[in-house]
Order: C-alpha cells, then structure tokens, then sequence
C-alpha cells in the first residue's frame, strides 16, 4: 500500500534551493498530518551535503541518486530516475516544486507512473475524512481556483508553486536515513543534449531574492521609463526592477523581467505596481507580496482591488518625488 | 518537414474580467457570453513557429483539436493563417477529459497520422493553466520533449531549441522525431490573410471519433480521467485599500514615502 509523503528536492550548486526547502516544509505538513513518513529525493552531482541537509529539513529518509549523468537537468533522465524511485518508495503522496526543472519533471514523472498531478498548487490539504489530499490551483490566469483530487491512483502528484509554502526550519539535531540509489540510465545516445546555459544579464538586484520590487506596466508605453524612472527609484529603494507581461509582450524589456503566471513569482516585502491593471495573470505573480502599492492614472484598475495602499495619479510625477523622499528618509 | 501542431479552443481571455463565468456544479469554465472561444494564445504562438519553420525548410503542417464541434472554428482559423490541415477530434465520450485522457486522444490521432518529425504545442492552455497534455503525449509516444521554448530550428539532422528558464536559457540539442512546447516568447502570431480566410473556408475538416482513432473508451473523457476537480470558486479580495490623498502627484508620491516609512516597510 502506498504510503508517506515524497518530495523531489532541487540542489543548485551543491545546496537545497530556496524552492526545495519549501516543498520538505510542505511534505513534513502533510505527512504529519497523515502520520506517515517524509522522504526525499535528491538527484544530481556531489549532491551527498544537499541530502544531509534534506535530514536537517526534516527528511526522515533520503533517496540519493548521486551521478555524473545527473550533473545537470534533463527530463528523460530525471524522469527515468525519479520513477525508479517512487516504483522503491511506493509514495502516496509526491510533491515537486514549480521551478524551472519542476514544470517539466512533473507532468512527465506523473504520466510514467500513470498517475495523475495538480500542476502548480498553492495551497495543499488532507481532507480529515478521506485522508486524500486536496490540492488548490489558481486557473484562468488567477481568475478562479480549483481543488483537486487524485481519487484512485498513487502516488498523488502535485507541483508547487514557489513562495507559496511555509519552508522547513533546518535543525542539526534531526536524524535521517540516507539510501544510495543505484543510478541505471540508458546506454543509447541521448535524445536531448545540452549546448549552453545562457544567462540574462542581471542588472542589480535580483527579482526572486529582492525584498522590494518595482515593476512597469504597459502604461510605461515604451521602454525608456523603465531605465528613466523606475530603475532610479529601485536604486535608492535597493530594489529589483520588474515588467508585467504586456512590456515583455512589446518588447520594452526581456522575459526575465516578468513577474506572472508565466513569468517570476515574487513576494516581496513590498511590490510596487506602476501603470499596472492589475490582470489575475499578473496577480498570480505579485499577489502574494506583503504589501502592493498600486500607482495607476485610472481609479477603477482592477489592481486597487488587491492593493493594500493606492496612488491614483500618474507614476511620472508620482514616482520621483516619492524617489526623492525615500532619499531624504534613508540618509 | 511534417509537424503536427495541437490545439484548443478555449474561452477569451481578452474578454472583460466582469464577464467571466464558471459553472461551479459542472465545474467547467464557461465562454462568456457574447465573446466567441479563440485558439487558446500560446498555440497561436505554436502555429506561427510550425508555419516559420515550414517557410525556412519546406513540408507540411497538420493541426489537430479535441473538443466538442465548435472548436472546427479553431481549425478554421488555423487554416487561415496557413496551416495545410486540421483534424477534428471529438465524440461525446471525449467528454470531461482531464489533461490524462487528453494526451491519450491526441497521441493516438497523432499515431494515426503517422509521419512526422515535430509536434508543436502551446506551453499551457488559458483556461485550465495546466501544462501537462504536451508533455503527456510525448510520454504515450516515449518521444523526448522541450517546454516552454522561445525558438525552435533546424541545425543538422537534429533541431536546436532554447528552453526558458528563470534566469535566461538553455540551448539543446533534441533529435527528431520530438515534442517541443512554445511559449509566447518565440513570435508574434500572423493575422489570417483575406486569401487565407478563403481557401480555409473551402477545406473540409474531418472528424475523428472513438471508432476512427481506435481508442479504448475506458482511457477517454471522463472515463480515463485521473484528477477530478472538486471545488471551482472566484476568489473574492476584500479590497481594502488605502488611498494616498494629495492635491498633486508629487504631493502624493511624497506622503506614499512617509506613510512606507510610517508602517516601517522601508
């Protein structure tokens, strides 16, 4: 009978990611709530201090795939891997973090092992009667949610989405058993090879770690009040410059800027909005920033809805001056 | 080049927020009334990188839908901005598919199609945001996959992707015949053509049912369905906010400062 909780655990140069503390956070939740064991995946590398780690979160065990092959992230293997896995530790529940190898391990891992997944889930339950998990999604860009269940096969796959979950504390004194997974990949050439990683060039503070972010809309009409008003401003707040879809869409600013749905998920201590409506595909990325700070020309944007405190008036005027202040009350 | 583009025909995203509906008995998402359904945006966006890819090496590009029998109109409009073919998928068992269930139709109607070096879809439809049919179908054909792909070519006997990844991306090498999703990076889609919308209008879209594709009737719509969706809800903000006064913007954007610094958010 399949039982406890299994978490993939993402490593980023040797170390659990911020995401990978969220998802044992959430696992150790849930199997808690199931009283059942929290296991955990690890693949990679030189991946064995990250496993170690994963105990400290609150792994009870630790599944370590520990290869050259799994250096960096692809989805045949990986997959190949994370089945052989869940086919050892029968889990039943698996959750995986919505990050950049989550979005395309998940639906894959789900259709190997012929079950099915809640795709990036913000808000993750045991119904107290059924013991089945309940999984909570945004749709429809944010428009709605739905709960899901996975009723009749196991595991119950869920990916999550990043920020959303609560991540586990680390402590020293936790114990856990690490098991070596033998790592059997096919000798055939592979399907998918890797070229190069190209990174964006990251000017100043980084989005996903920043704790303000301002971002342009397409109210900016252009790109050059990103660099005229908004990145002056970011630089006195030491904050991150973001973009919602629309100034990606036109070309004002590169993807990387995006705060949404299909862009970064932020959640800053505060998020300040410029010339941003406020679509649910935006919100999905920003809503769950401390506090919002809408500046917007219209007063019926949809964005004062979800604001904690609003400017109406336009950020050309609105944004220096409050620049400027910032200064005066920084010195 | 044979590329196999798939589509769904979803509910306006465009369309005014107010007028966005759910059944949430049905658990379904409805059309808002009034606004027609449009190819869902990111196949658009997928339809336009098979029809570029066609231009630059020649072939022929296939579209294939599941849905009930409106969503010809998806077909329609892939024909009209150049698509060769559509093939409608669609029986009344097909109904309440999850994303399962989905991929199975449309790999087996890819199957049935046969010859093929590229399947091309969007990287996740609007209304359901789940990004898992493309990579479910690559998996009931055991064919390697890339999502969320800015640009796809060709480069030798392989095609040559970049993959989207939070801080950049990531050029691979991915042998044919494969799945590659596209994300809203990659281009901008064509309007149809006036000639376009013409001789769309004069190709005939078949109709493939359960019989057609062969496909077993306990793995389709709601049958062969694994996730059942048990609440659908609008969430409610409660929309308080507080409004910074001032006589002109800059006033406005001075007390924005000292009220932060009030809170001690900065």
């Amino acid at each position: 009978m399949a039982q406890g909780v299994l978490v993939f655990a993402e490593v980023a140069e040797g170390g659990l990611t911020a995401l990978a503390r969220e998802m044992l956070g959430a696992g150790r939740r849930l199997a808690d709530a199931l009283g059942e064991p929290l296991m955990t995946a690890v693949l990679g590398s030189g991946v064995q201090e990250a496993a170690q780690e994963a105990v400290y979160h609150g792994a009870d065990s630790v599944y370590v795939a520990d290869a050259p092959a799994l250096g960096h992230y692809e989805t045949l293997p990986y997959s190949a891997v994370m089945a052989q896995i869940a086919e050892q530790t029968t889990p039943n529940i698996l959750l995986i973090g919505m990050g950049d190898t989550g979005r395309e391990l998940g639906p894959r891992l789900a259709f190997r092992l012929r079950t099915g997944l809640a795709s990036d889930c913000v808000e993750l339950t045991i119904n107290p009667q059924t013991k089945v998990m309940e999984a909570t999604r945004p749709v429809s860009g944010g428009n709605a949610m739905a709960t899901v269940v996975i009723e009749h096969t196991r595991p119950q796959m869920a990916t999550v989405r990043g920020k959303t979950m609560e991540p586990a504390a680390r402590d020293t004194s936790r114990q856990g058993t690490i098991v070596p997974v033998t790592v059997q990949l096919e000798a055939s050439p592979a399907a998918v090879t890797l070229v190069e990683r190209v990174k964006a060039e990251a000017a100043g503070v980084r989005l996903e770690d920043a704790e303000i972010v301002i971002s342009g809309g397409r109210g900016l009409k252009g790109p050059d009040d990103f660099h005229a008003v908004l990145s002056p401003c970011a630089k006195v707040l030491g904050a991150a410059v973001g973009a919602s879809r629309a100034a990606v869409d036109e070309g004002w600013v590169p993807s990387p800027m995006q705060v949404g749905l299909t862009g970064k998920i932020v959640s800053p201590k505060l998020y300040v909005a410029c010339a941003i409506s406020g679509a649910a595909q935006h919100m999905a990325g920003c809503g769950y920033s401390k506090t919002i700070v809408a500046v917007n020309r219209d007063p019926d944007a949809p964005i004062y809805q979800r604001a904690n405190i609003g400017v109406v008036g336009d950020y050309k005027r609105v944004i220096p001056a409050f620049q400027k202040k910032c200064e005066e009350l920084l010195k | 080049m044979d590329i196999i583009v798939t589509l769904k025909q979803v509910p306006d995203p465009e369309a005014p927020k107010e007028s966005f509906r759910i059944d949430d008995t049905a658990m379904k998402i409805l059309n808002p009334a009034n606004v027609d359904p449009v190819i869902n945006g990111f196949d658009e966006n997928a339809i336009e990188a098979a029809l570029q890819m066609r231009e630059a090496v020649g072939g022929k590009v296939v579209a294939i839908s599941m849905g009930e029998e409106g969503a010809t109109r998806a077909l329609k409009q892939a024909l009209a901005m150049g698509v060769d073919e559509g093939v409608l998928l669609h029986d009344a068992a097909f109904a309440n598919a999850d994303a399962t269930s989905t991929a199975y139709v449309l790999a087996e109607a890819i199957k049935k199609i046969g010859t093929y070096q590229l399947i091309l879809c969007g990287r996740q439809a609007s209304d359901w945001d789940q990004a898992q049919v493309p990579s479910g179908i690559a998996e009931f054909l055991g064919l390697p996959s890339v999502t969320a792909v800015q640009k796809v070519e060709v480069q030798g006997d392989m095609f040559r992707v970049q993959r989207l990844l939070e801080d950049g991306y990531e050029v691979l090498d991915v042998r044919p015949p494969c799945l590659v999703t596209i994300s809203n990076e990659a281009n901008k889609p064509r309007y149809p053509t006036l000639k376009g919308i013409m001789a769309a209008g004069k190709k005939k879209i078949p109709v493939w049912n359960t019989a057609e594709l062969g496909v077993d009737p306990a793995h389709v719509g709601n049958a062969g369905a694994r996730t059942k969706v048990t609440r659908l809800y609008i969430p409610r903000f409660e929309g308080k906010c507080e409004f910074i006064e001032g006589e002109t913007p800059e006033e406005m954007g001075e007390k924005l400062a000292l009220r932060l610094r009030e809170l001690k958010i900065i």
